[in-house]
């Protein structure tokens, strides 16, 4: 139970498309990750999976059952917002026990649910608290705690960690992800982050403009990207793209990830001088501005030294270039 | 060092002004408040002095409570008061609701219509009010009252309820609706209770004009029991003789139970006004 299916789905808001045509097959029990930079439709159309949006066109089906004219209710789906969204007046419990009690559920039944999903998140202490008295980390865990009780088919969410700080950014992912394993349940998460996308997904839907770019496993796309803009988009720092005919190779462009970049003050086919260096102790970035390539990033491990203006050189591995054609299509 | 004095300095200027606006504002109230207290010829006589022994009198109070029904006329004040009240923060809200939540067709036509009516007065429409009354037959009611109050006091309402109502997240709302609220839900218990501080603000700028208006009372409801407190005040306002002891007396009366309301909202509208500001 849980499969979504996405066929052919557009959105317009007047004349304007948001969302092109998106095809989408997401398997029971899957994480799938929907990442793009802002304004790239992938919020709206997570909202049209919850039935917040009406759909233009094309059909939303959950487990082979349309659902595009459902209400939000009853699609059996829970949704995490970015702001979390509690109920200002209810306590923890009553928050998380609102969709069952509109259902009609026995009180005992909705008690026990929340107290089961309460446990799964370290809720226990806080069950009679008002939102206000929760600190941010509580609140989103609240948030997800309010989906789980629902046991619903789909779990949705919307850049649930954006509003939190670094440290607890990491915590809440790592229990995102604990609580996909014990629960085994589909799982759609919009983030703009991809270390976010990278690390949850089973399955990432890279968005631009709302079309789908490529959609695959996070390493299918790290090692094998369609085209430029998803080579770009994932890995961190960015990919370097490099003028393939001023390598002398038959391709538009070459793109190169850090990591594969090496640097010497003597050796090298590119020629240019270091304008930035970032020290992290486990690894060195230096940045490097080329008269031809524009701004290049090398990402060597270990602590090393490159005086900010000296003259240094650079050497692409071949093997491990990637080749795109002037539309930015993948060459293979 | 110089920053401090300085900005004691500007805090003794900023409360002196402040006092000096209330003393002028208060000064009135005063007036009234103490001349009520005493006989016709002190009035007369001085009418800036305290009541002192000599010239303490209730004869005004007196007057007012026997002659006329002012207990009546007070329940009517109030009663048109608290109704339209209810009916403008009630419907405001609901149109508020709508303009800032739904997309359709018109909206922002919508809202510059039901906005219009801050810019033209409603008496202008005296006579065509009067004559749908009439042939309604709700002369000489309070409902005709209360019906051209809440007519009057919506349109400041929607106009600053749809403001505050858009910033209210609309992750909450959303969020109501996957857990299966009606529509109606939401409006009560998530959105209503987030804009209380608007509704606030909105409900005292309706109500003192309400309670303070002349005009509708003595048009479309001057009988005896339809009466407003400031209707009823009028019997002692003669063209050749006036009762100032009864008039001031029944003024001084009529302060009180708006000061009740106002202390009830007052709370909620600091923040209703400071909120844009402070945020």
């Amino acid at each position: 139970m849980g499969a979504l299916t996405l066929k052919n789905v557009t959105k317009a808001f007047g004349r304007t498309e948001v969302i092109k045509g998106v095809d989408l097959d997401v398997q029971d029990g899957e994480f799938c990750v929907f990442v793009g930079p802002s304004g790239c439709g992938k919020s709206t159309l997570l909202r049209m999976i919850a039935g917040l949006e009406d759909v233009t066109s094309g059909d939303v089906e959950i487990d082979g059952e349309r659902i595009n004219d459902l209400a939000p209710a009853r699609r059996e789906i829970a949704m995490v917002f970015q702001s979390y969204a509690l109920y200002p007046h209810l306590t923890v419990r009553d928050n998380m026990g609102l969709a069952l009690k509109q259902l009609g559920t026995p009180k005992a039944q909705i008690v026990e649910a929340a107290d089961k999903a309460a446990a799964m998140l370290d809720l226990g202490p806080l069950m009679e608290r008002r939102p206000s008295e929760l600190s941010g980390g509580q609140r989103q865990r609240v948030a997800i705690g309010r989906a789980i009780v629902r046991t619903p088919k789909l779990f949705l969410f919307d850049e649930p960690l954006s509003n939190l700080d670094a440290a607890l950014r990491v915590a809440t992912r790592i229990e995102i992800a604990r609580l996909h394993r014990d629960l085994g349940a589909t799982m759609i998460y919009v983030t703009h982050d991809q270390v976010e996308a990278m690390t949850l997904a089973d399955k990432i839907v890279v968005l631009r403009a709302g079309r789908v770019e490529q959609v695959g496993r996070p390493m299918d796309l790290y090692n094998d990207p369609d085209n430029t803009f998803v080579a770009g988009f994932i890995g961190s720092p960015q990919m370097n793209f490099l003028k393939a005919g001023l390598l002398g190779l038959s391709s538009d462009t070459v793109g190169i990830r850090p990591e594969h970049l090496a640097i010497s003050a003597t050796e090298g086919p590119i020629e240019g001088s270091v304008s930035h260096l970032e020290k992290l102790g486990g690894e060195t970035l230096t940045y490097v501005r080329t008269p031809d390539h524009g701004l290049l990033t090398v990402r060597q491990f270990g602590e090393h030294d490159h005086p900010v203006d000296s003259t240094v050189r650079l050497t692409p591995d071949q093997s491990r270039a990637f080749h795109f054609d002037a539309d930015g299509q993948r060459l293979r | 060092m110089s920053t401090a004095r300085q900005s004691t300095t500007r805090t003794i200027a900023a409360h002196g002004v402040l006092i000096l606006y209330t003393l002028i504002a208060l000064f009135p109230v005063f007036v009234i408040v103490v001349n009520s207290f005493k006989s016709r010829r002190a009035i007369f006589a001085d009418p800036l002095a305290l009541p002192t022994a000599e010239t303490f009198d209730l004869i005004g109070y007196r007057t007012v409570l026997q002659q006329g029904d002012f207990l009546l006329y007070f329940q009517n004040s109030m009663m048109v008061t608290v109704g339209s009240l209810f009916f403008v923060l009630l419907f405001g809200a609901m149109a508020a609701f709508a303009l800032s939540e739904y997309r359709f067709r018109g909206n922002s036509l919508m809202g510059l219509y039901l906005a219009l009516g801050i810019m033209i007065p409603i008496r202008l429409g005296t006579v065509a009010i009067l004559q749908m009354m009439v042939a309604s037959g709700l002369v000489n009611t309070l409902t005709a009252l209360i019906l051209v109050y809440t007519a009057q006091g919506l349109p400041l309402a929607v106009f600053i309820l749809s403001e505050f109502m858009r910033s209210v997240s609309d992750d909450l709302k959303n969020a109501g609706r996957i857990d299966g609220l009606s529509e109606y839900t939401i409006f009560f218990r998530l959105v209503l209770p987030l804009v209380r501080p608007a509704m606030a603000t909105v409900a005292v700028f309706t109500m003192i004009p309400i309670w303070n208006d002349l005009w509708f009372p003595l048009i479309l409801a001057p009988s005896e029991e339809t009466k407003t407190i400031t209707l009823g005040s009028q019997v002692f306002i003669g063209q050749f003789v006036t009762n100032w002891n009864a008039v001031l007396a029944a003024l001084g009366l009529a302060i009180v139970p708006v000061l009740v309301l106002y202390l009830i909202f007052s709370r909620q509208l600091i923040r209703g006004i400071t909120a844009g500001a402070v945020k």
